[in-house]
């Protein structure tokens, strides 16, 4: 049975390419393009077909604004090691396209110091904004529901109020994150320190709960299905409407080893939940920071959260110096 | 089984890639704070019998006999230290080119045909040094208590004082890239390279000139839960407190928690004693930059001058050099009293030699 036992995908069917369900609209043949082909490497991790594709205005203008925030960020990170490949390179994960400083506030600062970092955003931003709605009018093209797109929409909640809505409650682009590998993360610990500690957050208690659940979850269904395929369970829709031995054994696993199981459907209600409330709160949390709250770690202390341990020094040792003069 | 293996040998290919920048166990530990905190200090044994190797103390020179006539009145040109006798004078000279510029010998800083000449940029500087370090251990107990420093505690026998990676231990205020004043791209901010000066992260990489020479606010954190429109600092502060903490970790080789609870990094109350010593070190490095190093900029040679043209000044790692304390305070001053206090002053009388 070691052919069930394998992380890849072992049989790949070969089979003429197909271009999906007709949906009997004039522009059935216009939203299919490029000739579909194969590729075994893709058949490993997902399915082998490639194609067709559409891209459509929503498609291309989104590509677009893309491209031009890449070129503004990636031009700039260039340009600040005076065009040398090999540093660019070397420092490709230090380098950044910064905010602008605390003394512009709102306005928009000289391009050279900070102005393309809004501009860069605003492109980003359109270009992000129209791919959720070309991703919700795909949806809606073939019939499903729009749960993709609202996940979607719960990343970009979170990517707006850190970039967008934050800044401007606290009434200074300077306080949004930078484009950067190692800048935004070092700007991550920053912001924490800045405003006393994000780990007292609740908001980011609660993001941080959703996300690590996200990946018990993950782990927990991909193991069940993955374990059940070869009783059919990977034919999950199946088994939702079709309860077969698969569904059975699995649910009874969960029984067993914790009492409770969910359901061949619900679990993606789970999973869905989890992932889009990651963010949810996230956003919430980072909304708060700085604007209602102003340090987390005393907000914590003020409402009991957090403990208070015993003095491990004399109290006269550690006085504040700046207050002896 | 081909392919099994194959896959066996990648899997442990790309397991010592990524294990490959890691320090070997066993490491120690040391627990400073309540339990839970996570206030300890993790030390690697082998890095610190390097650095043991690092902060051996040279054996002090013979006593000299302190009677006799005194130095000022037998040399030429002898401005802080002419209360010595001249046997004192003479073994204090040999200390300092031991310590300073044993390579170079007595004329990294004499005319050797007139030692008393002052021809020799090095030996003004050498003058003023000397008086800084009597200024540090007279006036700055509360940083550097009774083990003090000596001319060793920076030099090490290096005219140019490197730290523990043999990186230059001093600090020039960084240049402003020309794009940054400039150019239509490529602006910086005074950050985002992996600059040494703060542990290789993206960081304002000069955050001593702020904080180190000028008396910019430090902190970052407001006083109260909610805001009370009283705090300016942005997160844009907080990462130049970064900086400037990162450099600190770095030249004493501890983590944030060596004086931080890292849960309230302002709260002194869970701080530990050594964040009271660091604070006064921050203010004694300010005044020793803006009383003694930054003015020497006049008498250096260009080729001493930072890229904006300025003096060489001190930070943490120039005396620290990865240690908590310097030499890991074992004491030279007792062994050589002349630099405990200016002579002749109050504090040289009341020390009672």
């Amino acid at each position: 049975m070691a052919e069930y036992q394998n992380l890849f995908t072992q049989v790949q069917a070969s089979a003429p390419t197909y271009p999906g369900v007709p949906l009997a609209r004039d522009r059935d043949t216009a939203e299919r393009i490029g000739r579909p082909f194969h590729n075994k490497l893709a058949g490993w991790i997902g399915n082998a077909q490639i194609g067709p594709i559409y891209l459509g205005f929503l498609g291309v203008a989104a590509a677009f604004c893309f491209v031009v925030a890449f070129t503004i960020v990636g031009f700039n990170m260039l340009v600040s090691v005076d065009y040398n490949p090999i540093q660019f390179i070397r420092q490709l994960f230090w380098l950044a396209l910064e905010p602008p400083n605390p003394e512009y506030g709102l306005r928009l600062a000289p391009m050279n110091e900070g102005g393309w970092w809004n501009i860069a955003g605003l492109f980003l931003t359109l270009s992000i904004l129209l791919w959720w709605v070309r991703m919700y009018r795909r949806a809606v093209a073939l019939g499903m529901g729009t749960h993709v797109p609202w996940a979607f929409a719960a990343a970009i909640w979170l990517y707006l109020v850190l970039g967008l809505i934050r800044p401007v409650l606290m009434g200074s682009w300077s306080e949004a994150p930078p484009f950067g590998i190692f800048p935004h993360l070092d700007w991550t610990a920053a912001f924490s320190i800045r405003y006393g500690n994000l780990f007292y957050n609740p908001f980011h208690m609660l993001s941080i709960a959703f996300l690590y659940g996200s990946a018990l979850l993950f782990a927990m269904h991909g193991a069940t299905i993955l374990a059940v395929s070869r009783f059919g369970g990977e034919r999950e829709i199946e088994q939702i409407v079709d309860r077969g031995t698969a569904s059975e054994r699995a649910a009874l696993f969960w029984r067993w080893t914790m009492g409770f199981n969910a359901t061949m459907e619900s679990v993606h209600r789970w999973a869905w939940w989890f992932a889009v409330l990651t963010c949810v709160t996230g956003g919430i949390g980072i909304l708060l920071t700085g604007t209602v709250v102003d340090n987390w770690y005393l907000w914590a202390v003020k409402h009991g959260v957090a403990p208070a341990y015993p003095d491990v020094w004399d109290p006269a040792l550690v006085a504040d110096p700046a207050l002896a003069n | 089984m081909m392919s099994q293996n194959k896959t066996a040998t990648t899997l442990g290919l790309l397991a010592t890639l990524l294990l490959a920048g890691c320090e070997r166990p066993p490491v120690e530990m040391v627990q400073t704070g309540f339990r839970g905190t996570g206030m300890a200090q993790v030390y690697n044994p082998r890095t610190l019998s390097t650095m043991a190797e690092l902060n051996r103390v040279p054996e002090p020179l013979a006593p000299a006999e302190s009677s006799g006539p005194r130095a000022k009145d037998i040399y030429q040109n002898v401005q802080v230290l002419g209360d010595l006798s001249v046997q004192e004078f003479t073994r204090h000279m040999l200390a300092i080119t031991q310590w300073v510029a044993p390579k170079d010998g007595c004329t990294y800083c004499h005319n050797p045909a007139n030692l008393a000449d002052d021809s020799k940029y090095t030996k003004v500087v050498a003058r003023r040094m000397i008086q800084m370090t009597q200024h540090i251990n007279s006036e700055w107990e509360t940083h550097v208590a009774d083990t003090g420093v000596t001319c060793y505690t920076c030099h090490r026998g290096n005219p140019q004082p490197q730290d523990q990676n043999g990186k230059q231990a001093y600090w020039y205020s960084a240049a402003t890239p020309k794009r940054d004043t400039a150019g239509m791209l490529g602006w910086r901010n005074g950050q985002n390279e992996a600059a040494y000066s703060v542990a290789m992260a993206s960081l304002p990489k000069d955050p001593f000139a702020p904080f180190l020479l000028r008396d910019e606010n430090i902190r970052v954190q407001s006083g109260a839960a909610l805001p009370q429109g009283d705090n300016a600092q942005t997160t844009k502060s907080a990462e130049w407190t970064y900086g400037l903490m990162n450099h600190m970790s770095k030249s004493l080789g501890v983590s944030c928690t060596y004086c931080h609870n890292s849960r309230a990094f302002a709260s002194w109350e869970e701080s530990s004693p050594q964040r009271v010593k660091a604070w006064h070190g921050i203010r004694m490095v300010r005044d020793l930059n803006n009383q003694f190093l930054e003015p020497l900029g006049p008498v250096y040679d260009a080729d001493d001058l930072g890229p904006t043209g300025d003096a060489p000044k001190a930070f943490c790692a120039t005396c620290h050099k990865g240690a908590y304390k310097p030499l890991y305070g074992q004491s030279q001053l007792k062994d050589y009293p002349e630099l405990k206090a200016p002579l002749g002053s109050a504090k040289t009388a009341a020390a009672g030699d």
